[in-house]
């Protein structure tokens, strides 16, 4: 930008642009490694199809946009809804009052069957109560194991925070760490303060917590960073998502500290860092279990009359392990983005 | 920062669009208050303030490392902190540039990655793709003459509605796909994501950038006929059509600078971090604004610096960081970062308040 800057020169500027990007094209600007032809092929998990007629499921979560996890969840629920000739209605937001209007909008659309999450589930109680008057079968999954039976859920699939979070707790005991950070990347979400909870009860070191912008990068890194430096005597950072665990790694070079990164949760990166050895272990609640027996669950229900759970007990999803002694099995299927 | 001290010239103090430049006012002045008028100057004092409070509550701080990492935080917010506030002095708004970042390593790692392509031809890709939402942004605005809050609230709904749903139809996830294996990543990554060794400190690579841009940024705006244009369609629009500023040229190309930091801080998180989440970016436009309007810009346009922001996006990562750093109970930390930034916000409006009133 100079004094000669000229209204003309604008109209070049994207001439010049398209016609670089076109040349590197030409040039042959393809690259030798990686990229999507370096990708093998595979389809979803598929069990042949049902004959039942066809019925209709909502899935309403308290996902926000572009978060992994949740999108394996709906993956397993597309997979189970495919299967059983059920037309999948999935539909999102972390607003707890948005997510009860988006029930209400399934009841009106008179669907088959209702898999909710209860992330607040005192927002949720109305709505449900009105679908049960509107005799829709509502099963709940991944948060709200508290909650569900109070709430008149008919089964409820997920992870006990908590236990999970104890697990964790009780191996890093068994790594002999001393002083863990729980990472926390959404200030007020009750899962995650359940899971740091859960690793302080059973830990026997001592356990810090940081709070970091989750929807910020370089953020988060700077963040534990810092944490890092303000206390050398961190030999474990606990994340609570996986690409919150890969940038702590960086975090951890950066810092120049020799901690060790576990996590919660998986994605396919997150499993190479685990062959890699840059992530020590993480533990899975396998989202799309979660996502697939919800739905399943509904279809059993109408067709066959099944309880899973006998309406009594919930069905746990994890905590399972997944270290560098499992990590192949797994990786296989998290490349698919469904693990 | 060689820049506060430039107090002299005359084409620094916002030219009045029309005839009457100067009303005498800022010759009579002493020195003095002259440098203490200027936009960065309040909030130059509350980023020492700010400084000087964690150097004594925060022992880790004094380290050297530790200032590395919190210049590293204030520079990606700073990178666009910089053609945002541009764009404030021009009297518009930019919402959008927060979920931009994203779409911009989005469409870079996308590109690369599914066509197979060197990675430089989705960096250059990307650069299209940003500048050419700068461009719609700009041209929506002059062309309808609707506020810019408005137009670019658009542009943030439609880009964040975009980045998840074409990232999910391109690669079935969420997320991109790591490129870190790919041809020219690790020549992309020195440009945008490597770090230097000063001093056994590993400074990080975009605090450079930051300040380059910032030093470009300044001059641009105090001496050439573009900066002046800036004031000018920032104070009063219809005065500078009438004197022969381009106004809409100044605008758009304004819009299209905030396209270009967004792309530079969107590089900057991928060859860092390899892959993308399409949710992430989300929030991050109100820190940018806040950092210009902390660095002295008014929200009405026509007045600020390019040297404020800087101050303003490095006190947003000194209270950031040093919250930590002091290791403060960190159920409080938004708390405490909301008060230390109203605290210097409050220093920064008393000194301009002092040296303007004589």
């Amino acid at each position: 930008m100079d004094r000669s800057s000229h209204p003309r020169s604008r109209r070049f500027v994207p001439v010049v642009a398209v016609a670089a990007a076109a040349a590197l094209t030409l040039a042959g600007c393809s690259s030798s490694s990686g990229g999507k032809k370096s990708e093998e092929g595979g389809a979803n998990a598929s069990a042949g199809k049902a004959t039942t007629p066809r019925m209709t499921v909502a899935l309403v979560t308290h996902q926000a946009p572009g978060d992994t996890f949740w999108d394996i969840v709906r993956k397993g629920a597309q997979a189970a809804a495919d299967k059983d000739n059920i037309k999948l209605i999935y539909s999102a937001d972390p607003n707890a009052g948005t997510q009860s209007n988006l029930v209400q909008n399934a009841i009106d659309q008179k669907v088959d069957g209702i898999a909710v999450t209860l992330a607040k589930p005192d927002a949720l109680k109305g709505v449900i109560g009105k679908a049960k008057s509107a005799n829709i079968p509502v099963v709940g999954l991944n948060s709200g194991l508290s909650d569900w039976k109070k709430l008149g859920l008919m089964e409820f699939f997920g992870q006990d925070e908590t236990v999970a979070g104890e697990a964790l707790g009780n191996k890093l005991n068994a790594l002999g760490s001393k002083k863990a950070l729980c990472v926390i990347q959404e200030q007020g979400n009750v899962g995650l303060t359940q899971r740091c909870d859960g690793v302080e009860k059973t830990f026997s070191g001592k356990l810090e917590r940081a709070y970091v912008n989750g929807t910020d990068a370089p953020s988060v890194q700077s963040t534990i960073t810092a944490k890092l430096k303000q206390d050398s005597a961190i030999d474990h950072v606990v994340a609570l998502g996986a690409p919150i665990a890969l940038i702590a790694v960086q975090s951890v070079s950066d810092a120049g500290s020799k901690a060790k990164v576990a996590t919660f949760d998986l994605n396919k990166e997150l499993t190479g860092a685990i062959s890699k050895g840059t992530i020590e272990f993480a533990v899975d609640q396998q989202p799309y279990l979660q996502g697939y027996l919800a739905v399943d669950s509904l279809w059993l229900y109408k067709n066959n009359g099944n309880y899973s759970g006998g309406g009594e007990q919930p069905v746990l999803t994890g905590p399972a392990f997944v270290d560098k002694s499992n990590v192949d099995v797994v990786a296989k299927f998290a490349a698919k983005g469904t693990r | 920062m060689r820049m506060t001290q430039h107090a002299e010239p005359a084409v620094k103090t916002p030219p009045a669009p029309g005839p009457k430049g100067s009303d005498g006012r800022t010759a009579e002045r002493p020195l003095m208050v002259r440098v203490l008028a200027r936009p960065e100057v309040g909030v130059f004092l509350g980023a020492v303030a700010v400084y000087v409070f964690f150097l004594i509550a925060a022992p880790p701080v004094r380290d050297g490392s530790s200032m590395a990492n919190i210049l590293y935080q204030s520079s990606t917010l700073g990178i666009v902190t910089i053609p945002v506030a541009l764009l404030m002095i021009g009297g518009e708004f930019d919402l959008s540039a927060g979920v931009g970042v994203i779409t911009s390593a989005l469409t870079a790692s996308m590109i690369s990655y599914q066509l197979t392509m060197n990675v430089w031809v989705g960096v250059i890709a990307a650069l299209i793709v940003s500048l050419g939402i700068g461009f719609f942004n700009g041209w929506m605005v002059v062309k309808t003459g609707l506020p810019s809050f408005l137009v670019t609230l658009g542009t943030f709904l439609i880009l964040q509605g975009v980045n998840l749903a074409v990232t999910k139809m391109v690669t079935g996830n969420v997320a991109t796909d790591d490129i870190s294996n790919m041809d020219g990543f690790d020549q992309a990554r020195k440009v945008f994501a490597s770090s230097f060794d000063i001093g056994g400190v590993q400074v990080k690579i975009t605090v450079f950038w930051w300040l380059l841009f910032a030093a470009i940024a300044s001059w641009v705006l105090l001496r050439t006929k573009y900066g002046n244009w800036t004031f000018a369609v920032g104070g009063n629009k219809e005065s500078a059509r009438a004197v022969g500023v381009p106004v809409a040229f100044t605008k758009i190309s304004l819009f299209m600078l905030v396209g270009f930091g967004a792309w530079f801080v969107g590089m900057h998180q991928l060859f860092s971090f390899n892959t993308v989440q399409s949710g992430e970016g989300v929030g991050i436009e109100l820190i940018y604004i806040s950092g210009a309007v902390i660095g002295g810009c008014l929200l009405t346009g026509g007045y600020g610096s390019a040297i404020g922001p800087v101050f303003g996006a490095f006190m947003f990562g000194m209270v950031q960081q040093g919250i930590v750093y002091a290791g403060w109970n960190p159920d409080w930390f938004k708390a405490f970062l909301g008060v230390m930034l109203l605290g210097a916000v409050l220093i920064n409006l008393w000194v301009q308040r002092a040296m303007t009133r004589r």
